[in-house]
């Protein structure tokens, strides 16, 4: 039998399709953490990348911190806060946010710092205070390359959240888990199946997210 | 109480080799990965319709989980070293190629007509035109490439003790010591930072020719 096999054997058979261990439940939890981590990633993210990228100042430590966030292991982190905090959410949140800080943080900080800087002389030139200049003329400049930081993190998110069924958690994860203590490979594949169409679903919504946001003039130009 | 550096004796190694045996199966993927992906870029560069379904590939090959990847790859190559390096070099495969085919593509025109006035045939002008140009670029993807792969070897810890350091992320549950995950992802991380700064190094020696200003990045 080979992967495919496998894939099909998995997804043909009606009882991965109900109940408390269906795919829709297990489906719907892996988007729920995923969603809630790159939230929060966000959140840290992308507010210390705009200012930064907006004074130009701090790229160094910026670029030392991504590589020390890239560095940590996030299984290894995962098993240390379980260690410390016991089982939960939390464990599973802090490498999952300790992962995708990075991409958004050097993106977002790159995108803001390498906008064209004679619309922006012009906006302050036209009287615009800070605030304005960065929200309105560095953003939507900035936009498409954030978006692409982001992009890249909630692929990274989608793909590690798996481990979340490591420590007793839910997720596409607890097939993967589950599979290889019950070396029940069409598990595994089915898991691993899943988690690439949901990566491929993120990659979607992120293209029809920028094409309904990112004015026609920046992507024109991008 | 024992030592923050002694380890039990179930790991079979010591840490010094532990810390060897991460870095080789951290770093020879990241080299085999280089290796196949400077052709496939050349190929992208040259025929630039295979691009687009080259980096769907690889996209939808990085978003497979390391632990899917490393239990499928069970059935092949056995609970070995193997089995962890092939995933790893996959994903390293995913960052170099579109690093350097952007990294080639970005020599001037201008620079290339001068190689051809000199006379360089296409391999010469490869090698020695089109290759020192695109290193910053390379060094870049490969610098994301390595780091990633020294953190994500400790996954292999759950097929049968492959993870290297990772493995000491399960004595440190069983035993409850949890200094031994404390050592574990600390050892990890400054391994990820100093690979991290050996390459920042071998960029800057490569390219002389480069403004040393905002050397960082």
């Amino acid at each position: 039998m080979n992967v495919l096999d496998f894939a099909r054997a998995f997804f043909s058979d009606g009882a991965h399709w109900h109940g408390y261990d269906g795919i829709p439940t297990r489906f719907a939890e892996h988007v729920g953490y995923s969603l809630e981590a790159l939230v929060i990633a966000a959140a840290i993210g992308l507010p210390v990348g705009l200012v930064t990228g907006h004074y130009g100042r701090g790229g160094n430590t910026l670029a030392l911190i991504a590589t020390a966030g890239r560095a940590l292991p996030s299984f290894g982190l995962l098993v240390l806060m379980v260690i410390w905090l016991g089982l939960g959410m939390l464990p599973v949140m802090i490498p999952l946010v300790v992962l995708a800080v990075p991409p958004i943080l050097v993106t977002t900080y790159e995108a803001v710092r390498s906008v064209d800087p004679s619309p922006v002389d012009a906006a302050r030139g036209m009287g615009m205070p800070e605030a304005r200049v960065l929200f309105q003329v560095e953003l939507p400049v900035a936009l498409p390359l954030i978006y692409s930081g982001l992009r890249t993190a909630a692929i990274q998110i989608v793909s590690t959240a798996t481990i979340a069924a490591y420590v007793s958690l839910g997720g596409i994860g607890r097939y993967i888990i589950d599979g290889l203590y019950q070396k029940d490979y069409e598990k595994v594949v089915g898991g691993a199946t899943l988690v690439a169409a949901l990566a491929l679903v993120t990659l979607a919504v992120f293209w029809a997210v920028s094409r309904l946001t990112v004015s026609p003039g920046v992507r024109r130009s991008g | 109480m024992s030592g923050f550096f002694d380890l039990p004796s179930d790991l079979q190694h010591s840490y010094l080799g532990l810390v060897g045996l991460h870095l080789r199966e951290a770093l020879l993927p990241v080299l085999a990965g280089l290796i196949v992906s400077l052709p496939v870029a050349q190929l992208c560069v040259r025929f630039r319709w295979i691009y687009p379904p080259v980096l769907g590939v690889t996209t939808v090959l990085y978003a497979i989980p390391s632990l899917a990847f490393f239990v499928v790859l069970i059935d092949y190559f056995g609970q070995s070293e193997t089995t962890v390096m092939v995933p790893l070099a996959l994903y390293s495969l995913v960052v170099l190629v579109p690093a350097i085919v952007d990294g080639v593509r970005s020599v001037p025109p201008e620079t290339l007509a001068a190689a051809q006035a000199m006379g360089f045939g296409p391999v010469r002008r490869y090698l020695q035109v089109q290759l020192p140009i695109a290193v910053p670029a390379i060094i870049a993807g490969l610098r994301v490439a390595t780091v990633s792969s020294i953190s994500l070897v400790s996954v292999g810890m759950l097929i049968g003790n492959q993870g290297a350091l990772g493995n000491m992320l399960y004595d440190a549950q069983t035993y409850e010591r949890s200094a031994l995950a404390v050592n574990s992802v600390l050892t990890i991380g400054v391994l990820g930072v100093l690979a991290d700064g050996v390459l920042v190094l071998v960029r800057l020696l490569l390219t002389p020719w480069m403004p040393r200003k905002g050397a960082g990045r």
